[in-house]
């Protein structure tokens, strides 16, 4: 077991000098230069454009750069953004709790509604609810994102006036940050309402970042369930009398676990991306907000030092995954 | 009054090429403590009847019978809920592929406690000491330390006994054992026979033993029915069966069997059992029958009484001097 985490691991490698540089060099092979973008539309004269210039090292060769940013990421040391001045490392960590929830609440939202709609799909195959269901899927696997968000804003927001716009929290509610989770902390604070506002919040970018995961989960659990309940383990199941709740919810569910797991994690990269957009709509300051403001600015590190951050939870989320199948199937458990 | 009593039980299938009958009008009673074999070929519709009496058959299946009932409840007019009291409890079967027929997930222990759960009113030690008690009855070595093993660290052999322990936990009154030795070696083939036979002798419980080979049914049977392509052709007593038998079909799979050959060449039944399309209108078996004319190519034929074995032929063999055919 140790052995194989030890491999995998070592697979990280790789993956990790592929990411530094192809996000080492795209943002570069961006038109645009860090300098101007800051100038703005004050300008600036030539001396001080080559001052800066050699302050930023980009008068120095390409592959000098990103050999000093490659042996500063192994240190631990993503540098520091251009515009704020502080370490990127400090500022993803201040952000990232602020994604991760919304994350969190999106995959969690996908799952308790996409596995019990598959399942339900599986076994009544072919009925109403399938085919209502499945369709249902493909619009929301399909629809595009922003305006999916635009379209709940306008209904949910503006015509009903059910949920606000934009936002983790209401101005009106001010406390510190805890543990940087909005729904932990507004508790936390023991002010009236911090909670509930919160979670007001909270409702229109969960659904928005969670349809596309919910939709590739139901039809992942529909598609794996279908094959399982074909299997002669399930005719066994049934031929003990068991409830058909206990047949499809444990016998057949839990083997056709191993193929939902791996959408589950694949739609953690899913989630990120989805992230950067959603959170721009809806103006939620995680880290795709973050990123997105960085690439307009032409803020190198924090770019490439969130971008690498996020390839890094990606590849440790895929081997989490990895290392559940043998908890769920002690056939390919690993010794 | 029989313990399982099937009348005129017919099985269709929905397919995708239209409707496929897998069993024709089937007949079978079988007393309680009996051992009652069912023989045939590959797709003569010995599985799916009993799976239909069981309730195991997937939804694309239609069952229609005149009768179907276990100790007298015709299982049709139960609800599901009191069916599911009746299967895995009084009345339980084992399958042909012992190895994918248990859960992969658990171990083999949840899973005949889990049978055990069920039906029984158990606490949890008493549970675990009926499934060691029942894994030394089929001969599991080292029962305890066994529990805690999956199935897929198990033999095919010993996954098979564990599919016998789980189907008779609950002291069932009728096991249905689906070619139970198919898919394992001839060694251990015999040794989950004795220990089938064993079993129904010391429980007196009633024993449906599905199976294609005639080896096995001389063994181990008090009562066979042969069927091909989804009927039932003849039923008899084993001694009598082998001895006379009155259809075609019977005299020829007899006349197949290896100990029986006189010649070097083995002798055959040329042709193949009629699929979904090529169904011959008159005697089903007629195509490949020796002794077919045209009337048994034209006209279905009856049913004999039971003196000729409830044959079902035009012209039965074997006909004993007193007895009439029709």
């Amino acid at each position: 077991m140790l052995r194989y985490v030890l491999a995998r691991l070592l697979t990280f490698v790789p993956t990790f000098i592929g990411v530094t540089l192809v996000s080492f060099s795209f943002i570069r092979l961006l038109p645009g230069d860090p300098i101007i973008v800051m100038a703005g539309e004050r300008g600036l004269t030539e001396e001080r454009y080559a001052e800066l210039q050699q302050q930023f090292g980009f008068d120095r060769p390409l592959w000098v750069q990103f050999w000093d940013y490659f042996t500063g990421v192994l240190q631990g040391d993503l540098g520091q953004s251009f515009v704020t001045k502080r370490p990127v490392w400090d500022e993803f960590f201040t952000l990232f709790p602020a994604t991760l929830e919304l994350s969190l609440c999106a995959i969690i939202f996908a799952i308790v509604l996409g596995l019990p709609a598959g399942v339900i799909a599986a076994v009544y195959r072919g009925k109403f609810f399938d085919r209502a269901l499945m369709s249902t899927a493909l619009v929301g696997y399909s629809m595009p994102i922003f305006w999916w968000a635009l379209l709940l804003i306008i209904v949910v927001s503006g015509n009903l006036g059910w949920t606000p716009v934009s936002g983790r929290i209401d101005l009106l509610y001010f406390f510190d940050d805890v543990t940087g989770f909005m729904l932990i902390d507004s508790l936390l604070s023991g002010q009236e309402g911090a909670f509930t506002s919160a979670v007001r919040h909270l409702i229109l970018p969960t659904i928005v970042l969670g349809t596309i995961p919910l939709a590739v989960i139901a039809r992942q659990t529909r598609s794996a369930m279908l094959e399982v309940l074909s299997e002669d383990y399930i005719r066994t199941a049934r031929a003990k009398g068991l409830r058909p709740s206990r047949v499809n919810g444990l016998h057949a569910l839990r083997n056709a676990m191993i193929p939902v797991i791996t959408v589950i994690g694949l739609s953690v990269g899913t989630l990120m991306a989805g992230a950067i957009l959603t959170e721009t709509i809806f103006s939620w300051p995680g880290i795709g907000k973050w990123m997105v403001d960085s690439i307009f600015r032409r803020d190198y590190p924090v770019v490439q030092g969130g971008l690498l951050l996020i390839a890094v939870i990606v590849m440790i989320v895929n081997l989490t995954v990895d290392l559940l199948y043998g908890l769920i199937n002690p056939k390919i458990r690993k010794r | 009054m029989s313990l399982l009593d099937i009348r005129n039980l017919s099985v269709d299938f929905a397919t995708s090429t239209g409707t496929f009958r897998a069993v024709d009008s089937v007949d079978l009673s079988v007393d309680a403590g009996d051992l009652h074999a069912i023989v045939g070929e590959s797709g003569s519709g010995k599985s799916v009847s009993m799976l239909a009496a069981m309730g195991l058959l997937p939804w694309t299946a239609t069952i229609t019978a005149d009768t179907l009932a276990f100790d007298g409840r015709d299982l049709r007019d139960l609800s599901p809920r009191a069916r599911r009291r009746i299967i895995g409890k009084d009345m339980s079967m084992i399958f042909q592929e012992p190895m994918s027929s248990l859960n992969p997930c658990f171990t083999v222990g949840f899973q005949i406690k889990e049978a055990l759960r069920q039906h029984l009113d158990l606490d949890r030690k008493q549970r675990h000491a009926r499934a060691i008690e029942l894994f030394e009855m089929v001969g599991i070595p080292a029962p305890e330390k066994r529990l805690s093993a999956f199935p897929h660290q198990l033999s095919g052999g010993m996954n098979q006994r564990v599919m016998i322990a789980m189907a008779i936990a609950c002291k069932p009154r009728l096991l249905i054992a689906d070619e139970p030795t198919t898919a394992l070696d001839v060694t251990i083939q015999a040794q989950i026979l004795d220990l089938l036979t064993g079993l129904q002798a010391e429980t007196g419980m009633a024993l449906i033993l599905i199976t294609h080979d005639m080896g096995v049914v001389a063994e181990t049977a008090r009562r066979v029915s042969v069927q091909y392509a989804g009927q039932k052709v003849e039923e008899q007593e084993v001694a009598s069966l082998f001895s006379d038998p009155h259809h075609p079909y019977t005299a020829a799979l007899l006349a197949a069997l290896p100990e029986r050959a006189t010649e070097r060449r083995l002798p055959t039944i040329p042709g193949v059992v009629p699929g979904q399309h090529d169904r011959p209108e008159g005697c089903l078996f007629s195509p490949r029958c020796k002794f077919a004319d045209e009337r048994c190519r034209t006209v279905p034929p009856p049913v004999q009484p039971p003196a000729i074995g409830l044959a079902r032929c035009h012209y039965p063999l074997n006909v004993p001097e007193e007895a009439d055919a029709i």
